[in-house]
């Protein structure tokens, strides 16, 4: 008998069967929905960190100490042993060729007041170069000047959070804020950039000229510092890593590569990815297993329906059908099922990947890849789980199969 | 109307039930031409439904030969056998065995649709032509449950000729039928005969093997005649002159 023929039969014994066919089709259904959106929500969710980490700057890069090298084989607390300097600085900005802007980055943990109101923040003590580099721009009022960072005036510029927080409704600029009972005037309010890749809240932040929180807020002791370093272009980031590291181990004699860190965003990017990848194959594990068991759902009611059916498969084979015909008519009632419920998953997953979307602002993308995979795992999944009651179904005895009672 | 058409050479079907051998068939030899009408009878337990099932190719036997047109039905594979019962036997059983929730064409349609090289016109214009020499074309369209026992059985009947096969099989087909749709089926079955179809006909009841033109008889395994029937009656006739009863209708 020809395959469409044998399609026909299937297609015609499903439909006689049209609430059972669906029930055992909603396992399928749900399994393929929720892979589809399981993986939409972890590439929505790479998408975001990848547009966050683009949003520093692609071109940064992050000189620090390396605090866990293991040279000496003793950990060092912060502050000991090597440490960058101001100079450090110049002549990055000096020596480097690739290198756009360099600015010291002085971090400092301290009580703000303006009146009554009090906010807890941290104080980055910064070069202006520091705001080109991380391509940050005021909302409201100006950034600080050079002649601030030279002269060691105490101004600042706040975020939003900071904002929001200490001044309520009332107009931040030009008004002046005690920060460790340090008068400092505010210049301005950064536009909003939202959560960093680590969650944290990159407009709950205080940003003055790095000579003034030295000189005032760290008592000219704390010298401990990072520098943030732009290139020129994001191909020469390599090659300015290495001049850095090169050029520290100059200045700080008897020290090795080792002892410095200069990592890019493209660094921090992957290290991200990668762990937004590890989530997204957990979810759509779990979305699998459901898949999984929709297709033992598949199994079961093909159990039943050939031990139901039996009587019919003893008419069947009584009047030609082959063993043959018999095993393709059961595995095609599966892969059937499994198929369009794995179409219908898919339509499915598309809207619950929208509204998900939506409720959470992403831009959630399902991707042909998971929509490939989705189908090809329920078709798997179809013949898999059909196989064995359909051998089952085409194994029975005529004569036993034609008397079953 | 001399050729051969089923020659069984000793069969013999021997059941394991368990620790006993049943032995259901002692060594059967028989003839059949084409175009006879032929009634085997027997009581339950003689042996007459294991036959039926090894002349249908329902089942093998345990030992000897059996011929279809000359082909060793004990020697042939699966396949071939599955090829068999589709184009050269048809089926009438005494449960009907129509496929539930399809309807009477379809059924009908059933034993074309496992053979190849066929449209669907083709199908249909030969299902209905079956259902129209059983006089039943008119139920078509009809669920099995949606018709009476007796036009279950015509639809079955359909169902067995719709190949135009080399002969028919009818395992007790008046068994759940009452007197008179036991007249129509027979009346069906003579007219079938009267076209020139080979019949073979397994009953237990007198009445019914009146309408055959040979009469096998078996009893433990074994036949124990074989003979002609010269008058065989007349179906139509005997239906034409039943005593009408109260609540029959016309």
């Amino acid at each position: 008998m020809s395959i469409i023929g044998i399609i026909r039969i299937a297609f015609k014994s499903l439909a006689r069967n049209k609430t059972r066919t669906f029930l055992t089709m909603l396992g399928i259904i749900i399994g393929v929905a929720a892979v589809i959106t399981m993986l939409a929500i972890g590439q929505g969710a790479k998408k975001i960190v990848e547009d966050q980490i683009s949003s520093m700057g692609t071109n940064v890069l992050m000189v620090t100490v390396n605090f866990t090298r293991s040279t000496t084989n003793v950990r060092q607390a912060a502050g000991s042993g090597t440490l960058l300097e101001l100079d450090d600085v110049f002549a990055i900005r000096s020596q480097v060729e690739g290198a756009l802007y360099a600015s010291p980055v002085y971090n400092s943990f301290a009580q703000l007041k303006f009146e009554s109101q009090n906010w807890r923040t941290g104080i980055m003590g910064v070069d202006t170069d520091y705001f080109y580099i991380r391509n940050m721009n005021t909302e409201k009022g100006e950034l600080f000047y050079d002649s601030d960072v030279e002269n060691g005036t105490k101004v600042c510029v706040i975020g939003k959070t900071v904002a929001d927080n200490l001044f309520g409704d009332i107009d931040p600029v030009g008004q002046i804020i005690r920060i460790r009972n340090i008068p400092f005037t505010v210049k301005g309010v950064m536009e909003s950039k939202g959560q960093n890749v680590m969650g944290g809240d990159q407009d709950d932040s205080v940003w003055a000229p790095y000579t003034t929180v030295y000189a005032r807020l760290l008592g000219r002791r704390w010298r401990n510092m990072m520098i943030v370093v732009s290139a020129v272009s994001k191909d020469r980031i390599p090659e300015v890593q290495q001049d850095i590291l090169e050029l520290l181990q100059n200045r700080h004699r008897g020290t090795t590569s080792e002892e410095f860190l200069v990592r890019s965003q493209t660094d921090i990017a992957e290290t991200a990815s990668k762990v937004s990848d590890t989530m997204t194959i957990l979810l759509a594990s779990i979305a699998g297993i459901s898949l999984l068991v929709g297709g033992i759902g598949i199994m079961n009611i093909m159990l039943v329906s050939v031990t139901e059916r039996i009587k019919e498969i003893g008419i069947r084979m009584a009047v030609g059908a082959g063993k043959r015909d018999v095993l393709l008519q059961f595995i095609i009632e599966a892969v059937a099922i499994s198929i369009l419920g794995g179409f219908i998953g898919i339509l499915l997953g598309f809207g619950a990947s929208a509204i998900v979307g939506n409720a959470m602002d992403w831009s959630i993308a399902v991707t042909p890849f998971s929509v490939l995979i989705s189908v090809g795992f329920s078709m798997a999944i179809g013949i898999f789980f059909g196989w064995y009651p359909a051998s089952k179904a085409a194994n029975l005895n005529l004569i036993d199969a034609l008397r079953y009672e | 109307m001399s050729d051969l058409l089923i020659r069984t050479e000793n069969l013999v079907k021997t059941y394991q039930m368990g620790e006993i051998q049943v032995h259901a068939l002692r060594g059967v030899s028989l003839e059949i031409n084409k175009g006879e009408f032929v009634a085997i009878m027997g009581a339950s337990g003689s042996g007459k439904t294991t036959l039926m099932n090894l002349l249908g190719c329902l089942d093998l036997p345990t030992s000897g030969e059996y011929y279809i047109n000359n082909i060793g039905i004990h020697e042939i594979t699966p396949t071939e056998l599955t090829k068999i019962r589709n184009q050269m036997i048809g089926y009438v059983f005494q449960n009907f065995y129509l496929l539930p929730r399809t309807t009477a064409l379809e059924n009908v349609e059933l034993p074309l649709l496992y053979r190849n090289k066929m449209s669907h016109h083709q199908r249909i214009r030969k299902a209905i032509e079956a259902l129209t020499t059983v006089n039943i074309a008119n139920r078509a369209k009809h669920f099995p449950n949606q018709l009476s026992g007796g036009q279950q059985q015509r639809v079955a009947i359909a169902r067995a000729i719709v190949n135009d096969p080399m002969f028919l099989l009818a395992d007790e087909p008046t068994g759940n039928l009452d007197t008179r749709t036991s007249l129509e089926v027979m009346t069906i079955f003579q007219k079938l005969h009267k076209e020139g179809k080979t019949i073979l006909l397994v009953t237990h009841e007198n009445d019914i093997a009146r309408y055959a033109q040979r009469l096998i008889t078996f009893r433990d395994g074994r036949i124990i005649s074989d003979v002609p029937n010269k008058n065989p009656q007349n179906a139509e006739y005997d239906l034409a002159h039943l005593p009408k009863l109260p609540g029959d209708e016309e």
